[in-house]
């Protein structure tokens, strides 16, 4: 008994903590200005997994994509409770759209044994809610999108609860499944202390060269592999080299990656600027207030 | 996302400037565990690095979990059920689940029993941080003296029984000593303990205000042997709950209402026998009374911290004359007295702790690794004895001091919030309840005076002020220094007076001796902290609207802060220690002229 479950996490600027810095006067966000965090809502999917985990048993395998520097992420999950960690890295994959992304995604989660693929509903940086459901349908799985909360799980049975805006609707699935999970679903829980301790030297080769390269700045490549390789090594014996898979690794189409495999184009960004123009009356009663909220809520304004 | 360690400036200040690295080759021994258990450090730096990351988890945990909760636990509180079980209120429930998920029930237990291994001063900072979330969920997590208590002195079987449980977090504790008839006075205990044929043993009778009382593991005191009163007729036993133990009744109480506070009723309970006969009360309770003690001092910083903050913020944004309150010279000094109090109330229980962990940490040396070299060998045992001593004196103090302060930072608070603080609308009056029970329970303040005022005048507070003097002290505090060799004169002459006029005398001018004594030391500590090698810049108060985000080093802030603390203390030394001087007796003497009869009904 027990489920294998995957997480898909994203590293996001932390747009909760907007200063004066973060845009740049193009209108881009400038990524420097702004700590690099673990997407809110993947958290709560990793919880939702490891949740599945405590109560049924099973496996829970961390996925992310982008720079060396989102292992930080990975470790993070090694943290919370998960059993393994892979960070998808390589240098072609740059500028992948979500279409991009999710390809990617996919062929990296089939090389693993999985019932249920959690991912955050939505990153907090783009905003999307697109790479779960695509990735669904590369895999060609049940989908089951804005999961507010688990109700059961018996057998291959999986039972929901979405969001639908307006209410919830209740779904029942078989497995294998892919859930986008929202904040709602499970409250994420903080790092287990003995794996701190354990984990916090845990290392991706991509990150141990960048050390092994700012350690020895003068030093030539050949030298920087070798010393590189011996400390993952070194790691690996002690089950602290976390996985990494290029695209070849996951044998991914290389037309269908990177700015190839992406039809998404930046047609205009714009910079807009608020200034108050218009007012609105709020009804001095519990019903006005709560309107009010919502309304601050839907757009986003508050969380 | 809040972190009520990264959001605490000197909490991580002290972190830095107390020399953990000491500590952790102590407990750790030499890093001897590294190669045994995977999580173990191997080394004083990593251990530090260790000790930091646990206090970051909790301190996310305590602001973003446990805190939001904390005024439903308050309203919501414990429920006993009619098959005598206990519903603890949800947001309780909850605390304690993903407190066992991130590994902390077993902060200063060893490795092998899944335990951290933690120092006691860093297991006081977590005290504290998660206190400041919620005092009441402090009276669960804080009680891993039950365990230390067992791993201490229970035989191996009955550790492999209850420990992993403990540091897993799948078990609670109680300590289960008070009855109606022995509160302060625990050697009046009178629940039996009794064997049958077997050699069974039994528990039969009556505890009462027992925090925590339907946990899982409690420890309970009680007499063994019926014809011996006194704290010799007393041992210490440990069951779990079950068909024979009924909780009858839970207090209503003030404050703490997510801590359940049991009647507990034993009917002929079947239970172990922890170590040794007789010796329940001493050693054993006193030594789980002590890390209590420790524990609730912390337990006072994080609800002083918290009601601090919210008269900090309110007395910045409240407007009233056309100026924000902090204006006002009243106000404003009502905020820099609770933010000193507070300063000086962490710098002395983290010393405390400090000093705590150096005594078990000679002792252990002393016992599993002592030096092959005869002198050094003894010199190893010395300080052991010499720093048990300090933290006998040390550890009353700090519970007195900072659960005193934490009631007078409260009131305060709620009194610069002024009828706003008075509602429910703000936790300050929370606080202010919660803050109430911490200068009663695990001995109130008139009993931690007693015992620290033999400390005071038995020598130890003047050795220990010799030991802080004999410090290396940045000379911009040189003027400080010298005030306060002047005020350890005085206190000396006070005790020399006090001696000549015998015990009773000492009772009672006790409070004022310990005052003066915990005033000399915490100005110490904080000329100590203004001589900091930590660089660390920490932002001061906006002068105009919001923050202007102006830093300066912590070291010159802690100047700032220690001249103001000694200079202000001063006059008060003297004060107190020309009263102490005066010989008046007429608490002895006149007492019935001036508290007159008993009130008729």
């Amino acid at each position: 008994m027990g489920y294998n479950c995957v997480v898909l996490a994203k590293q996001v600027p932390d747009t909760h903590r907007i200063t004066g810095q973060v845009m740049n006067d193009d209108g881009t966000v400038n990524r420097a200005a702004l700590p690099a965090i673990f997407n809110p809502e993947d958290l709560s999917a990793l919880e939702l997994a490891l949740q599945i985990k405590d109560r049924f048993g099973g496996r829970i395998t961390v996925i992310t994509m982008g720079l060396p520097a989102a292992t930080r992420i990975l470790r993070d999950a090694l943290y919370r409770g998960a059993d393994d960690a892979v960070l998808v890295t390589d240098s072609r994959a740059a500028a992948s759209d979500t279409l991009a992304t999710s390809y990617i995604l996919s062929c990296a989660v089939r090389k693993l044994d999985y019932d249920i693929v959690l991912c955050g509903r939505q990153a907090i940086d783009g905003d999307t809610a697109q790479v779960g459901p695509q990735l669904a349908e590369k895999l060609g799985i049940t989908q089951i999108t804005y999961v507010e909360a688990m109700e059961s799980l018996e057998g291959k049975a999986i039972t929901l609860r979405r969001n639908i805006g307006n209410g919830w609707q209740r779904v029942k699935a078989k497995l294998p499944v892919l859930l986008t999970v929202t904040g709602d679903a499970a409250e994420p829980r903080v790092g287990a202390a003995r794996k701190m301790m354990k984990y916090k030297n845990a290392r991706t080769r991509a990150e141990i060269e960048q050390q092994v390269k700012a350690a020895n700045p003068s030093a030539d490549d050949a030298t920087i592999k070798g010393l590189a390789k011996e400390q993952a090594d070194a790691l690996e014996r002690k089950g602290l080299l976390i996985r990494q898979w290029n695209l070849d690794d996951i044998k991914a189409d290389l037309a269908w990656c990177g700015r190839s495999g992406s039809p998404t184009k930046v047609h205009r960004i714009q910079s807009v600027v608020l200034a108050t123009k218009e007012s609105k009356d709020i009804a001095p009663s519990d019903e006005g207030v709560a309107g009010m909220i919502h309304e601050l809520i839907q757009d986003k304004i508050i969380a | 996302m809040g972190n009520f360690y990264r959001d605490n400036e000197d909490i991580q200040f002290l972190f830095r400037h107390i020399d953990l690295g000491q500590l952790a080759k102590a407990f750790e021994e030499d890093f001897r565990f590294a190669g045994e258990f995977d999580y173990a450090p191997g080394s004083e730096q990593e251990a530090v690095r260790n000790y930091e990351m646990v206090l970051e988890s909790l301190g996310e945990l305590s602001a973003d979990f446990i805190a939001p909760r904390a005024e439903d636990v308050d309203r919501e509180g414990n429920q006993l059920n009619e098959d005598g079980t206990v519903t603890r209120p949800k947001g309780i429930r909850e605390a304690i689940e993903k407190l066992g998920q991130a590994e902390v029930m077993g902060f200063t237990l060893p490795h092998r029993f899944g335990g951290l291994n933690f120092p006691n001063l860093v297991y006081s900072m977590a005290v504290e941080i998660l206190s400041r979330a919620d005092a009441s969920l402090m009276n669960i997590f804080g009680l891993q003296g039950i365990a230390d208590t067992i791993n201490a002195f229970a035989s191996e079987e009955i550790k492999q029984k209850y420990l992993p449980a403990f540091a897993s977090g799948k078990v609670t504790g109680a300590m289960v000593l008070t009855e109606p008839d022995a509160g302060s006075d625990l050697q009046a205990v009178k629940l039996r303990a009794y064997q049958d044929a077997e050699g069974r043993w039994f528990l039969h009778g009556v505890k009462r205000f027992i925090t925590n009382g339907c946990g899982d593991v409690l420890l309970v005191l009680s007499r063994s042997e019926p014809d011996r009163s006194g704290g010799l007729g007393l041992s210490l036993f440990v069951c779990g709950p079950g068909p024979t133990v009924h909780i009858r009744r839970l207090e209503d109480k003030l404050g703490i209402h997510g801590s359940p506070t049991c009647e507990i009723f034993f009917d002929h309970t079947p239970c172990e026998l922890i170590g040794e006969r007789q010796r329940g009360l001493v050693p054993y309770v006193a030594t789980l009374m002590n890390g209590a003690r420790i524990g609730i001092a912390a337990q006072s910083m994080g609800i002083a911290e918290a009601t601090y903050r919210i008269a900090r913020d309110y007395a910045a944004s409240r407007k009233q004359f056309s100026v924000a309150i902090e204006k006002l010279p009243a106000v404003r000094d009502m905020l820099i007295d609770m933010r000193l109090a507070l300063e000086a109330g962490r710098a002395l229980l983290y010393d405390a702790s400090r000093v705590v962990d150096l005594a078990i940490g000679y002792n252990t040396q002393a016992e599993n690794n002592p030096p092959q070299d005869k002198e050094q060998s003894k010199r190893v045992k010395d300080n052991a004895r010499l720093y048990r001593r300090f933290a006998g004196m040390l550890t009353p103090m700090s519970k007195y001091y900072c659960s005193e302060m934490c009631n007078r930072v409260a009131y305060d608070s709620m009194q610069v919030l002024g009828g706003s603080g008075f509602m429910r609308d703000y936790a300050c009056e929370r606080h202010l309840r919660d803050a109430r029970i911490t200068t009663i329970y695990e001995g109130t303040s008139q009993l931690q005076v007693v015992a620290a005022v033999r400390g005071v005048c038995s020598g130890t507070a003047e050795k220990y002020l010799a030991v802080l003097s004999a410090l290396e002290y940045d000379p911009q505090v040189g003027d400080l220094l010298a005030k306060l060799a002047e005020g350890t004169q005085q206190l000396n002459a006070a005790i020399e007076f006090t001696k000549g006029q015998g015990n009773d005398y000492m009772d009672l001018y006790g409070r004022a001796l310990v005052d003066v004594a915990i005033d000399l030391i915490t100005g110490y500590l904080l000329c100590g902290q203004a001589g900091t090698k930590v660089e660390m810049n920490v932002p001061v108060a906006g002068s105009g609207p919001g923050r202007n985000g102006q830093m300066i080093p912590m070291k010159q802030r802690k100047a700032i802060l220690a001249r103001r603390y000694v200079e202000k203390n001063a006059p008060k030394i003297k004060a107190l220690t020309d009263l102490i001087r005066q010989g008046d007796r007429s608490t002895f003497n006149n007492y019935e002229a001036l508290v007159g009869p008993v009130p008729e009904a």
